[in-house]
Formats: structure tokens, C-alpha cells, sequence
């Protein structure tokens, strides 16, 4: 089923919210690791696009580059070669500053251990990234609420990590990643650590979310979860083995949270 | 805006990790609060010491001004020249300026001329006959031991009575009450009616025991009658010694007639070479003490950073939370900076809780309580220390590669 898409493949229905200008746009990205002697290649030049609205999967087998991709593309880390654009901007001549910037106003992280602070309520946490942006006090207020409320947590805003459950700790952890707004969110193996059973609670709600124009990439090591996806990328070795449209009608309308 | 929010946000962690870590807080405050009550205590000792040291330098006179035609420090031989040119100082002069003088307390002109004294068989050569008013008293600080000094209208009646110096009636009477008797000065008799108390040379003032003051008026009468005056002009406060000094130079040019354009010709003395010397020592004194005490805060300061780097290395996973969200390198760098300074502040708050009681408690002892520019300088002291010892740690932290980071645990 599915077919292969050529990164170069227009979509006429993209250019809708940006003429020409696709969200994602690497080319020959590389990222080496240099141990002493030794060279780890864990990206050896991977050409990717992904536009506005797109779900996506990134499959493969452990140690295969996955992290280190999503790393890439969250501005987290920068490539040893090739170059990333986002929004149509060279990420590779930026500066600490503008990266940590981007990473507020672009995109939004949901990763497999939740990473939130241990000692701060799930309304703090939600509320750092504005804290960061310089969002004013009420204002940061309400949207932290907003976004709790959209991951069905309005009655747990007062509780710490430690007081919720992995689910629950999970969907604090989206509600911080959209709180601000992204262009993106990437989500490294999100259900990893949870039971089938919350991971699929915490796969609807990326499912409500990339209906609702969300851009989603995922990194995930079960089928079913990339199944949920429109696309899906395989890595081996640290290059695209491939990529495949799961199906290509129905796309969602055009309207973000 | 922004960095409102960032510093609350940094203040509220740096509060949460205290509470999170008491017992290691506490005992890393600890050599700040030790050092802030030492280098206090040391401020306030050197303060209190100062305080007490300038009145006592003001019995020696350190608030007269001399004025004279001759200053006591000459450039050179030709300034030396220049001053004998000038007229003398008169006694109209004097009284004229002791009329017109506010800043001033008191004003008494004095000459001087050595004589030979003697009481029956005895005689004392080497004596400075000093002719002034009844104002010397206040302006030489001098201090009567018995009797009294002479009174205002004796002295400008001009009649023959006369103070003597400590040395002058133990040569002169040796075990004899002195009061009353008339000494021979020259050849003239004066009835002693006060004795100064013994001065000593305790900054090389010799000679200041071996005196006799006798009344101005009887001075000109008896051994010269056009004396070239010195005046002494007693400020009565170390505060306002350079308005009073402005004030006497103008009013006295006027009664010289002095034109504009002209330079002083008289010069104004003062014994500010011990206020210097003083200062010098005081200076050494000073930097000496705070130096071995602003050890202490040193090696508090060594604590602060050690227990700093810990704590960063603790929090890494949340230094790469935070940067993977959108904390800049300077947010975080706030943030730890915030967090040492606050314990610190904690410290040097603690600090002065514990050293303004016992310099209330010593206050006789230290020359008086801590003075509030020490209570602010310590809290800036501490803030400073906290802002230096964080400063590392909290820039490893903000140089921290964000994946590094998240991947530790
Ligand atoms: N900081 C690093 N230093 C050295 N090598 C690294 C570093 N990070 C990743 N690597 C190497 O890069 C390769 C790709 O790692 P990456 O974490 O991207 O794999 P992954 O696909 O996410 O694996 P998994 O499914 O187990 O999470 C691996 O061989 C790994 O050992
Ligand atoms: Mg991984």
C-alpha cells in the first residue's frame, strides 16, 4: 500500500498557507560523532520535506538515527554538514540565541520520559515555555489553562509530576508543547513508556491534533502507532530507506488549535 | 517584561531548591554568615575608631586654623621672601576679623617672645612669654589644672596676672602652691593665677609646658608694643572646617585690604599633617583587618561555588529541559547566578542579624554601633560574592549542550 514520495513533489494544497516555502526541507543532513579515534556516523545525509499539516512516522531499528534527526529538526542540535531549512530559513547560520528561539516559537517537544520538572505543578510547567517568550503573567495564565484543558487535565493543573500517572504526565507534557503555538511537534517515541492502553489516549489526541492542522512527527518503534500517520519514513544506518504516503486523499481542513 | 518574568521565575527556583536542599543550604550559608559578621564587626571597629580618634585629635587642636604671616610650609626660599615682605597682623586686625567671623567660635591673637622668669632665688630661661587674650583658653585647647585662666576683663584691662605652663611652676615652686605668687617676667612681676595642666611632647610639641600666658595689652606695654600676631581661630567642628576656612580667607583679605587680583599675604595654618597621618595609618589599619577578615568571606565564597556546581551538575536534565523549551544561555545563567546570590543574600542578612546585636552589645567597646553604610555595604558584599562564587558553575551551566543535557540522568 502506499506509494514513495519524492521530496521534490509539490502538493498544490500546501501552497494554500505558504506560496513556496516548505516547512521542512533538509538536504544531505550528516551528524558525526567524534569518540576519541573513532567516528560515529548517526545521519550520513538524509533528504527529507515535510509541509504544513503533515503527520508523520519515523521507523527503525534502535541506534538507526532517529533521535538524532528529531534533534535536528528540533533545532535541539546542529548538523555536521547539509544543510535544514525551517520555514525557509538556514537553521545552520544561526546563533545559540536564535536556535533557543526557535525552539520556543517553533516547535514543541513531547518526549518518551515526559521531562518536566519534578518540583514545579503541571500549570508551571505548562507555563514555562511563555515564561521564556516573555508572554505576560496573566495571559501565560490563561493559555497554560487552555492547553490543560485541552489535554482533558483541567482538574490536575495543582499537581506535581510525582502525583500524576504516565498518561497524565504525558498529556502535561503535550499541553507544554502546544502552549506556544508551534509549527511543529515532535514527539520521540511519546507512548514508549506508557501502557497500550494510555498510549492509544495519548495517540488520539495526536490524532485530534494533526485534524486540526497540526504538523506531527513522530518517532516510534510500533506499526500500528505509525499506521495512525499519513507517512512514513524509514531510517536504517542513518540514511531514508523510505518513505511512503500511507494515504494520500482526505486530508484535514486547515485550522490549528 | 521579559526579564521580570525570567528573574521571578529565577527567583522561584532558586527558593524551591533551597527549601529542596535545607540542611546543605544552611551549612553552605554558613561561611557567608560567618564572614559577613567578622568583616562587619571589623567595619564597624574601624568606623567606631575613626569616629572616636577625630574628636580626640580635636582637643589637639586639629580644628584651629593658625593664621600668620608665614606659612609653616614653604615651597621655597623665595616664598620665604616673599612672606617677610608682608605687613604684620595687627591687633585692630584681629578684633576686626573676631567681629566678622559666623563659622568660627572663637578667634584669640597671640605673640610670642622668650624671656627669662624667675620666683625668688630661682630663675627658668628658655620660657615662651605668650601675650593673648582671655579667648586663648578655648582656642588652644589648653586645660587649667588649678586656679583659673584670666578673665576677659583682665585682659583687656591689661593687668599684670599670668598662666603658667606645667614645667614653668614645677621649676619655679617645685612643691610651693604657685597660686597667688608674683613671678618675675624679665624683670616685671605678673601674680599667677591659673597653671596649665602638663601637656607632654606627644607630637613633638616640646616647649608646650614651658610657657607663661600672660595678657595682650600688658605684653605690648611691657616688651613690645607693635607685636606681629599670630591668630588662632577655633573652628569648634571638624565638619565644617573649609566653609570656615573660605569664610576667614575672605573676611580677612577685606580688613587687609586685599585687591582681587592680589594673592593672599598672610597664610592660614592648620595641623592637618595629623589628620594625614592619621588617615594613612588608619588606612593601613583598615585594609589590614578587612583583608584577614574578608578571608573568611573568601572561603565562604569557595562554598558557595563548590555547593553551585553540584547543583548544576544535579539539575542537568532540567538545564536541558529548559533549553530544549526556549531558555536562552542568559536565562539560565540568571537563573543560577539568582540562586547563589539569593543564598548568599540569605547569609549576609543572617550575618547581620547575628553582628548588629553585638555591636549594640559592645557599642562602648567598638566606639559606637554598626553605622548604616556597613549594614549596606555588607548586603552588597554578600549579593557580590554570591554573584562572583555563582558565576562559574552557573556558566557551565549555560554553555551545557541541550541534547548533552537531556540525555543525562
Ligand atoms: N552523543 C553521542 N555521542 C556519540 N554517539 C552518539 C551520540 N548520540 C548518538 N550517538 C550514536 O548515534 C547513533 C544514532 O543514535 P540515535 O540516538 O539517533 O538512535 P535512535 O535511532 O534514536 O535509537 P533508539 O531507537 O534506540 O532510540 C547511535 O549509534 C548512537 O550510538
Ligand atoms: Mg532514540
Amino acid at each position: 500500500m502506499g506509494r514513495k514520495l519524492h521530496a521534490e513533489a509539490p502538493d498544490p494544497r500546501r501552497n494554500l498557507t505558504s506560496p513556496d516555502v516548505s516547512l521542512i526541507l533538509i538536504d544531505k543532513l550528516a551528524r558525526r560523532y567524534v569518540m576519541g579515534s573513532e567516528t560515529v556516523h548517526a545521519l550520513r545525509g538524509v533528504d527529507l520535506r515535510i509541509e504544513r499539516g503533515e503527520y508523520a512516522a519515523i521507523m527503525g531499528p534502535s541506534g538507526s538515527g532517529k533521535s538524532t534527526l528529531m534533534n535536528l529538526i528540533g533545532c535541539l542540535d546542529t548538523p555536521s554538514s547539509g544543510t535544514y531549512r525551517l520555514n525557509g530559513i538556514d537553521v545552520g547560520e544561526m546563533d545559540d540565541n536564535e536556535l533557543a528561539d526557535i525552539r520556543n516559537r517553533e516547535i514543541g517537544f513531547v518526549f518518551q520520559t515526559f521531562n518536566l520538572l519534578a518540583r514545579s505543578t503541571a500549570l508551571h510547567n505548562v507555563e514555562l515555555p511563555l515564561i521564556y517568550a516573555g508572554v505576560s503573567f496573566d495571559e501565560r495564565r490563561d493559555r497554560a489553562v487552555e492547553a490543560l484543558e485541552h489535554v482533558g487535565l483541567s482538574d490536575r493543573m495543582r499537581h506535581k509530576p510525582n502525583e500524576l500517572s504516565g498518561g497524565q504526565r504525558q498529556r502535561v507534557a503535550i499541553a507544554r508543547a502546544l502552549v506556544t503555538r508551534p509549527s511543529i511537534i515532535l514527539a520521540d517515541e511519546p507512548t514508549g513508556n506508557l501502557d497500550s492502553k494510555t498510549g492509544h489516549e495519548i495517540l488520539a489526541l495526536f490524532d485530534e491534533l494533526s485534524t486540526k492542522g497540526n504538523t506531527i512527527i513522530v518517532v516510534t518503534h510500533e506499526e500500528d502507532v505509525a499506521r495512525r500517520a499519513r507517512r512514513i519514513i524509514r531510517i536504517l544506518d542513518g540514511l531514508v530507506e523510505s518513505d511512503e504516503q500511507a494515504k494520500v486523499q482526505e486530508q484535514p481542513a486547515m485550522t490549528r488549535v | 517584561m521579559r526579564f521580570l518574568s525570567e528573574l521571578r521565575e529565577g527567583l522561584g527556583i532558586a527558593w524551591n531548591a533551597i527549601l529542596a536542599n535545607k540542611l546543605r543550604s544552611v551549612l553552605t550559608t554558613l561561611g557567608i554568615v560567618i564572614g559577613i559578621v567578622t568583616v562587619t564587626l571589623m567595619g564597624t571597629a574601624i568606623a567606631g575608631f575613626r569616629a572616636s580618634f577625630l574628636t580626640a585629635i580635636a582637643a589637639f587642636g586639629t580644628d584651629v586654623f593658625h593664621v600668620q604671616r608665614f606659612s609653616w610650609f614653604f615651597e621655597s626660599e623665595q616664598d620665604w621672601r616673599d612672606a617677610s615682605k608682608r605687613q604684620q597682623i595687627t591687633f585692630v586686625q584681629v578684633e576686626e576679623l573676631a567681629r566678622q567671623l559666623t563659622l568660627s567660635e572663637s578667634v584669640a591673637p597671640v605673640a610670642q617672645i622668650g624671656l627669662s622668669v624667675g620666683y625668688a632665688d630661682r630663675n627658668s630661661s628658655g620660657v615662651q612669654v605668650l601675650g593673648s587674650t582671655d579667648q586663648y583658653l578655648k582656642t588652644s585647647g589648653s586645660v587649667i589644672a588649678r586656679g583659673r585662666f584670666f578673665s576677659g576683663a583682665e585682659s583687656s584691662g591689661g593687668r599684670p596676672v599670668c598662666v603658667i605652663g606645667a614645667n614653668v611652676a614645677s621649676n619655679l615652686f617645685q612643691t610651693l602652691p604657685p597660686l597667688g605668687e608674683a613671678i618675675r617676667v624679665g624683670d616685671k612681676p605678673f601674680s599667677v593665677v591659673g597653671v596649665l595642666e602638663k601637656q607632654g611632647g606627644a607630637f613633638g610639641d616640646m616647649g608646650a609646658d614651658d610657657i607663661v600666658i600672660i595678657p595682650l595689652e600688658q605684653f605690648r606695654y611691657q616688651f613690645w608694643s607693635n607685636p606681629d600676631l599670630n591668630v588662632q581661630v577655633k573652628v569648634g567642628s571638624l565638619e565644617r572646617m573649609d566653609e570656615a576656612k573660605e569664610e576667614l580667607r575672605g573676611v580677612f583679605r577685606r580688613i587687609r585690604g586685599v585687591r582681587p587680583s592680589e594673592a593672599d599675604d598672610f597664610s592660614i595654618n592648620q595641623q592637618d599633617q595629623f589628620l594625614d597621618a592619621f588617615n594613612r595609618v588608619l588606612a593601613i589599619i583598615g585594609s589590614v583587618g578587612l583583608f584577614i577578615t574578608g578571608l573568611s568571606l573568601f572561603v565562604g565564597g569557595i562554598g558557595i561555588m563548590n555547593i553551585m556546581f553540584v547543583s548544576v551538575t544535579e539539575r542537568t536534565r532540567e538545564i536541558g529541559i529548559r533549553k530544549a523549551i526556549g531558555a536562552k544561555r542568559r536565562a539560565i545563567l540568571a537563573q543560577f547566578l539568582t540562586e547563589a546570590a539569593v543564598i548568599c543574600l540569605i547569609g549576609g542578612l543572617m550575618g547581620l542579624a547575628i553582628s548588629f546585636p553585638i555591636s549594640l552589645a559592645l557599642q562602648s567597646r567598638l566606639g559606637g554601633a554598626m553605622p548604616l553604610s556597613v549594614v549596606a555595604l555588607a548586603i552588597l558584599v554578600s549579593l557580590v560574592t554570591g554573584l562572583a562564587s555563582g558565576f562559574f558553575p552557573a556558566w557551565r551551566a549555560a554553555r551545557m549542550d541541550p541534547v548533552e543535557a537531556l540525555r543525562s540522568e
